[in-house]
């Protein structure tokens, strides 16, 4: 019997949370609350406006360590990609960088500027950028080099070349960039605010941590998980259809 | 009349062009013949501009240039060198963004109706055709044209080469150069003929196609 991806991912749903129901009931534990108890957590947060505050103010330093992280990360990466001087000088910079763990960054940035929001949002951007430099590298050497030639025969001019010829070519690895940016930045947000803010997801799984609050903990992490997949089914996944058009079945558009 | 010097090309250490002069007159067809790996390509690449300086050795850089004036170039790759992710209509509107003088040039290389079509979503024949539509929207003084007839089938190519025939070759004043290995193309399409030979690759054979039968081209190539 067909059922459908759907289909498909709802069981999946379900045999997980029977999993997880029955493990909690035989436990019985505190350390394991069952689904019903983490949902009346979440319930609770929701109702006395923490939960709704916390995933704005979280959402918000997410969304601009995003921008800053893929904006200038993926313009080094790609000019590090077409450039071998540009390459050559920045490389043991994003060595480093991609080697010195993400705590670390945090702490130090603590250190230097205080438990301040830029301190922050820049050591998010910081831990994310050389990901996405490194994405967009890849993006950048892959060029097509009849396609330059064709545009530069063509008297392409560069917003023609920077939006018809080079954007899609660096599309699937912005995606990528963009995908694996999302997971990466969420949770070191939430590393970030639980050490030096007062507010926001991690702020709250803070609080809840000092109190072994299980249920409060979980309740936080699924609806920050359920923000990010709403994400990627309304945004980033018709983006990639919608950019993704040419190569699909049918002779016409 | 345009002319083309060519000093010399290297790349990589190796050495693939040498002293060249090609003269056009306006609406002259020009074909240049030489077996594989001859410098065709990198001649027509050299004369579009496309042959970067700093690809040349540092200790060999050659003044290859066009002689009083360059002419308006447009330069038809061996392969279609279409935007995949853009439709027939978007790619050629990029060189022409008048709407109705595209459907017009459609129309003359008789693909009216595939204007909303994806390049791969048409065949290689229909996709050359693109190709010499984007490169005649130019309105170019000299075409370049390497080898555009490849990998075609019989009846495909001879299609090809009727609507180069008509809109290239039988212009007035619209002069090509053609590279191709085909000898009977470049005795159909030519007024003029060079073979290229040696390496680095000089003129070893240059005649009005009205002067010279197929077995003296064929000789010469074999040699």
């Amino acid at each position: 019997m067909k059922i459908g991806r759907m289909g498909d991912q709802v069981i999946a749903f379900v045999c997980l949370l029977s999993i997880w129901w029955v493990i909690a009931t035989l436990i019985s534990s505190p350390l394991l609350p069952a689904p019903a108890d983490v949902f009346s957590a979440l319930s609770q947060e929701w109702h006395e406006q923490r939960l709704l505050d916390s995933l704005m103010v979280t959402l918000r330093r997410v969304l601009i360590s995003f921008v800053f992280a893929m904006a200038l990360g993926g313009l080094l990466g790609v000019l590090m990609g077409r450039f071998r001087l540009v390459n050559r000088v920045l490389d043991p910079l994003l060595i480093i960088l991609l080697n010195i763990p993400a705590l670390v960054v945090i702490i130090l940035l603590y250190i230097w500027f205080g438990l301040v929001e830029v301190a922050a949002v820049a050591a998010v951007i910081i831990n994310k950028l050389p990901n996405v430099a490194v994405t967009l590298r890849e993006g950048g050497r892959m060029f097509d080099h009849e396609l330059e030639e064709m545009s530069i025969m063509y008297g392409f001019s560069f917003r023609q070349k920077l939006l018809h010829v080079w954007w899609p070519q660096l599309f699937p690895y912005i995606m990528i960039a963009t995908r694996s940016g999302l997971a990466l930045i969420w949770k070191i947000v939430l590393v970030v605010e639980l050490l030096g803010r007062s507010d926001g997801v991690g702020f709250q799984l803070h609080l809840a941590f000092q109190l072994f609050d299980v249920a409060t903990i979980l309740a936080y992490s699924f609806a920050f998980i359920l923000v990010v997949q709403l994400i990627e089914w309304f945004i980033l996944q018709p983006l990639d259809r919608n950019a993704s058009r040419w190569q699909k079945g049918g002779g016409h558009v | 009349m345009f002319e083309f010097i060519v000093e010399g090309l290297e790349l990589s250490d190796h050495k693939i062009l040498g002293a060249l002069n090609i003269k056009l007159t306006p609406g002259e067809t020009h074909c240049l013949l030489g077996p594989s790996g001859s410098g065709k390509t990198s001649l027509l690449n050299v004369m579009a501009g496309l042959q970067q300086e700093n690809r040349v050795a540092s200790e060999n850089r050659y003044q290859n240039q066009w002689g009083q004036r360059k002419p308006d170039i447009g330069y038809l790759f061996q392969q279609p060198r279409l935007l995949p992710w853009r439709t027939v209509m978007q790619n050629l509107q990029l060189v022409e963004p008048d709407k109705e003088v595209v459907l017009r040039m459609l129309d003359e290389v008789r693909l009216q109706g595939y204007a909303d079509y994806y390049p791969a979503k048409i065949s290689l024949g229909m996709a050359r055709r693109v190709a010499l539509a984007r490169c005649l929207l130019l309105k170019p003084e000299l075409v370049l044209m390497d080898e555009p007839l490849t990998s075609l089938d019989l009846p495909t190519a001879r299609e090809m080469r009727r609507l180069i025939k008509r809109l290239v070759c039988d212009h007035p004043t619209r002069s090509m150069i053609y590279v191709t290995h085909d000898l009977d193309e470049a005795l159909e399409l030519g007024d003029t003929v060079s073979v290229l030979g040696h390496t680095p690759a000089e003129v070893i054979y240059r005649s009005s196609t009205d002067n010279v039968s197929r077995e003296e081209l064929e000789s010469l190539l074999k040699h």
